[in-house]
């Protein structure tokens, strides 16, 4: 398990120097500056000319290399919106009901069994401990046959409950790795004062810890909200229902019906699609950098 | 492990043995076992349905099932069947070469990057946020389907070579290049594997460069012999996260090809052919046996790094 020691290792040496003193002459400090300009202009290019192109008439798309478009087209935004059996909206909306119930799972359920691992005694921790870790490197499609079975026997096929219920059973390690991590770190006298004034664990845990753990619980948040919003291979498979369709699948149906021809109108909605999550990227950049760097997610 | 595990001293029960009686004391024990049993609740039931269907998929892989009749024992049968599937040997193949390539790129620019990146250069935050963004939108659905429009025959990338008056190919309608743009996404997303080379990079201590740059080392064999195995155990994470998760690939193959794997089954991902085994057949034992020969390659690479590891990466105690 040499693997998943390095982070905390690492965490519990020295601090990270503070932001070094600038090195090299003024001369290789400007040409590093312009290879990593030049690499990032190749990286954002794609998406900027996917934000350009949903602004230009669809004959003009694939004409035109640049980026400003010579004749704006905001139309392209008001065709998407409707194109499809349902308004682009209703999409958003089961999307965002997906992502909010599996944000709230996954705090919770991964919160609770990271504060057991992470400050309670009881026989069988260590055993369940590496059971956890060892979940962690489990490819899911092992699973997937019996618990495709298990969720149409109960009846959840074209329902969210196969994408939202694993997340209130704290299934995904990741989490509960990372929260540990942060907990093991927050002073045990904390328990121990609270037990003294009286708080029960459960308690302890709600008013004392959870308040603490905000920054683990706001990565979490983070990383959920991305890969739910991105997840396409669970609702493919137990979505069917067109008016359930989340965002990615009305993607899908939008390229394979239209793609042909609106090419406007689509990566119009594809901006839309991705607007959310450069938004929280924006946002939450603090605790995402963080969070890969302590635990190495994606 | 070790160190996950390692209680912190002065725990509650120590400080109530201290504090309270004998009573008292197993009182507090015991409601800390229950309370702890009783926090892993929901894990608990998770890890049921994590373990039950463990079991389950390995039996099946050793039954027909379709989902409609009862499962019948068939012995090695799927595995064997495996062995002649010439779509299923296309698929490892296809992956493979996806992981083999990509993998390996996508690390030595995040490293170089990282390098470039790490010390002495204003602007840090900025450069990270860019190259990391696009890491987060890799396997969307819409980058994807963006991806099949800059190589389309008329894209950006055929219309960009053009102005070189390069004849760019049929980049995704061509059994040849199809993949390859799926490895140019991947490397594309080199921003995850970038930020933990960042972090480990920040944990060299400056004293060891300066003492070499004393001594006279230039910057290669500074590299050479500091740098890189001080950070040989983060090199050795990213690779093993990274094989893991391309060996898995899905959404990428699954959008390129419209469902199919195609053209002429190029981009026929491993875990896109147990989908269509599985859920468009619906041959569901043959699914399963295919779920546990990809469990266990990515089980023995692993293994392979692991072993392998003892004599490249350095663990600095």
């Amino acid at each position: 398990m040499a693997l998943l020691e390095l982070p905390t290792k690492n965490r519990q040496k020295k601090e990270a120097p503070p932001e070094d003193a600038l090195t090299g002459t003024p001369g290789t400090r400007f040409s590093r500056h312009l290879i990593l300009c030049l690499v990032g202009l190749v990286m954002l290019y794609p998406l900027l000319w996917l934000i350009s192109s949903s602004f230009k008439p669809s004959n003009d798309i694939f004409r035109q290399l640049g980026l400003w478009p010579e004749n704006w087209d905001f139309s392209n935004y008001e065709q998407g919106w409707t194109a499809l059996n349902q308004p682009f909206h209703v999409y958003l909306i089961n999307s965002l009901i997906v992502v909010v119930f599996s944000i709230v799972g996954n705090i919770f359920s991964c919160a609770l069994a990271a504060y057991a691992f992470a400050r309670m005694e009881f026989t069988g921790r260590k055993l369940f401990f590496a059971l956890m870790l060892g979940t962690l490197m489990l490819p899911g499609h092992v699973l997937l046959v019996p618990q495709y079975i298990i969720f149409s026997q109960l009846g959840w096929l074209d329902t969210y409950l196969p994408l939202i219920v694993p997340n209130f059973m704290a299934t995904n390690a990741f989490f509960i790795f990372l929260m540990v991590q942060f907990m093991k770190a927050l002073p045990k006298e904390l328990d121990d004062a609270a037990q003294i004034d009286g708080c029960g664990p459960f308690r302890t845990f709600l008013r004392v810890i959870m308040p603490l753990c905000i920054p683990a619980m706001a990565t979490t948040a983070i990383f959920t909200f991305i890969s739910t919003w991105n997840e396409f291979f669970g609702p493919l498979l137990y979505i069917q229902n067109q008016d359930l369709y989340t965002v990615p699948l009305a993607l899908r149906a939008f390229m394979d019906s239209e793609g042909q021809s609106m090419w406007g109108p689509m990566f119009a909605m594809s901006v839309v699609s991705i607007a959310p999550i450069i938004g929280f990227f924006i946002a939450g950049q603090k605790y995402l950098i963080n969070g890969i760097a302590t635990t190495g997610l994606k | 492990m070790s160190v996950l595990t390692k209680q912190a001293p002065g725990s509650a029960a120590a400080l109530a043995e201290q504090s309270g009686g004998q009573r008292r004391r197993g009182n507090s024990r015991r409601t800390n076992q229950r309370s702890g049993y009783l926090f892993l609740l929901p894990w608990f039931i998770g890890m049921l349905f994590t373990i039950i269907p463990f079991f389950a998929s390995l039996y099946l892989a050793f039954t027909d099932y379709n989902l409609f009749t009862e499962p019948n024992f068939v012995g090695l049968a799927n595995f064997q069947v495996m062995f002649e599937d010439p779509r299923l040997l296309q698929s490892l193949k296809v992956t493979f070469i996806y992981t083999f390539v990509s993998v390996p790129i996508s690390l030595a620019v995040a490293l170089l990057i990282a390098l470039v990146l790490n010390r002495g250069l204003q602007g840090l935050a900025i450069y990270r946020s860019v190259y990391y963004l696009p890491s987060l939108l890799g396997g969307s659905v819409a980058i994807v389907m963006l991806w099949r429009y800059i190589f389309g025959n008329d894209g950006i990338v055929n219309g960009f070579l053009g102005l070189f008056g390069i004849q760019g190919p049929a980049w995704v309608t061509d059994p040849e290049f199809a993949l390859s743009t799926l490895i140019v996404l991947n490397v594309w997303t080199f921003g995850s594997p970038m930020v933990i080379f960042l972090a480990g990079l920040r944990q060299v201590p400056a004293m060891y460069y300066e003492a070499a740059s004393i001594d006279g080392a230039s910057r290669w064999r500074q590299f050479r012999n500091i740098t890189l195995p001080l950070i040989s155990p983060i090199i050795f994470f990213n690779l093993i996260m990274q094989l893991i998760g391309s060996f898995q690939t899905f959404t990428q193959g699954y959008v390129m090809s419209g469902g199919t794997g195609g053209p002429a089954d190029s981009t026929l991902f491993y875990n896109l052919y147990l989908y269509q085994k599985g859920f468009t057949e619906f041959e569901m034992g043959y699914a399963s046996a295919m779920a546990w020969l990809l469990l266990m390659i990515i089980a023995i690479f692993t293994a392979i790094n692991f072993i392998a590891s003892k004599f490249w990466v350095f663990y600095d105690n």
